[in-house]
């Protein structure tokens, strides 16, 4: 239920999360956990496997109920994700959202169209993203990493101000690590935000980065 | 939003018929199961043609919601599992709506053949003219409405692995009244009388179900997909 906390404060924080609680059976993933990013900044998880990471990022996406606690996004709860505005949040899981009989241009041309991005730039959006060879193929036979370019390519053209980057190296070649960030970098400097899981380290140039580390009391 | 609602319920729709498309045998698994338990009675029971005309209307309903049944699993399994719902839950769109165009898609290709076909089976079951009209009148109402009350049902058991059982016994309650009155109109026109009572009443169903179970199965879709 949306719990409002006192409304003012903390607004200059574009996401913040308060108190979030979260129990799975007997395990619990995090207590009390808060957290804030501002526009411009990334949020990186961190933790072993396991640890609730990615529990987290859904909880932050309300995709997941966190049992107390509240995430806002400009002061107001993103669980409700009120229909006044624009694409909030971007939101890239595990799954990549292909449908496995549709070629990658027609999954692509799906979510242009959903997040009002030129279809016209799609040609554009393959061949920066690396994926202009394999546009007119079934998203089937496309290689785990050509999944996960496909992803980012949603991202963005989501264009929305809020990215939920579920380990978004993960079959990534070096390549590919690189496009991904300079795409973060250009994204945090148009004030964007950033939340990213991630093992490995991203190179996001001069973006203010808070860490913010799992599974410690455990 | 950058979509108005209309141009969303379409691009859907649109996606969902062509990801279909692709998929030949998905769609005519329910066509062909229904064929094949309608031409099953008269080789198990009598091919007299005055007992075949008073088991018509019932064998051709009964069928037609066991089709439905069958179908209904695969109505969001898919984008369950692919992440496709995940990007629908995270868009700023009503999910109600996202839902109501999915169940049409569905019913397009999987209700739409049944209907379609029935009348060819019902001439083998010695079913006069007037009476086949009905039977499409009710069908055509009913099958939709069944899409949609299983819309509900499929979205509650999505996140599952086994569900066919567990669909059908929580939907196949719902469904009983949309299969008694469509096979209760074409009885009727089959005995020469009017059938305009039960047909409004399945069109009443219908609209009932049109509004409530969009916005249900949307409720259920955010427990499955959590």
């Amino acid at each position: 239920m949306a719990r409002r906390r006192d409304g003012g404060s903390g607004s200059a924080e574009l996401l913040t999360g308060t108190g979030l609680t979260l129990w799975r059976g007997a395990n619990c993933l995090f207590e009390q956990l808060s957290f804030s990013a501002a526009p411009g900044g990334a949020l990186l998880i961190r933790g072993p496997n396991g640890s609730g990471k990615t529990t987290l990022l859904r909880v932050i996406a309300g995709l997941t109920r966190a049992e107390e606690g509240e995430v806002q996004w400009n002061g107001a709860a993103i669980l409700g994700r009120d229909e006044s505005g624009r694409h909030i949040m971007a939101y890239c899981g595990h799954a990549t959202a292909l449908k496995p009989d549709l070629t990658t241009a027609e999954n692509l041309r799906f979510f242009a169209r959903l997040s009002g991005y030129p279809t016209g730039r799609l040609t554009e959006l393959l061949a920066a993203t690396g994926l202009t060879a394999c546009a007119g193929l079934p998203a089937r036979v496309l290689s785990a990493g050509q999944k996960r370019r496909a992803a980012l390519a949603r991202v963005l053209m989501s264009g929305a101000p809020l990215w939920l980057l579920d380990e978004p190296q993960t079959n990534l070649d070096a390549a590919g690590r690189e496009f991904l960030a300079r795409m973060l970098q250009e994204h945090l400097a148009g004030s964007g935000t950033a939340v990213i899981v991630a093992h490995q380290s991203i190179d996001l140039g001069t973006a203010p980065v808070t860490v913010l580390q799992m599974g410690e009391a455990a | 939003m950058n979509l108005g609602l209309g141009q969303l319920f379409w691009v859907v729709l649109q996606r969902d018929l062509m990801v279909a498309m692709r998929r030949w045998s998905d769609i005519c698994n329910p066509v062909v199961f229904f064929v094949l338990v309608v031409s099953l009675f008269p080789l198990a029971l009598s091919p007299r043609a005055e007992f075949l005309r008073a088991l018509a209307p019932g064998v051709l309903w009964i069928a037609a919601l066991l089709a439905a049944l069958l179908s209904l699993n695969q109505l969001f399994r898919a984008d369950i599992e692919d992440g496709t719902m995940e990007q629908m839950l995270t868009l700023p769109y009503p999910l109600g709506l996202v839902i109501l165009a999915k169940t049409l898609a569905h019913w397009l290709v999987t209700g739409l053949p049944v209907v379609a076909v029935a009348p060819m089976l019902a001439i083998t079951y010695h079913l006069p003219a007037d009476a086949i009209g009905v039977l499409l009148l009710s069908l055509l109402i009913g099958t939709p409405t069944l899409s949609l009350l299983g819309s509900i049902g499929a979205a509650l058991t999505a996140g599952l692995r086994q569900s066919g059982v567990l669909l059908a016994l929580m939907v196949g309650p719902l469904m009983l009244p949309v299969l008694m009155l469509g096979a209760r109109a074409t009885d009727i026109a089959l005995g020469g009388d009017d059938p305009t009572g039960p047909l409004y009443l399945l069109g009443a169903l219908l609209a009932l179900a049109l509004s409530l179970a969009p916005p249900a199965a949307a409720v259920a879709i955010r427990i499955s997909a959590d």
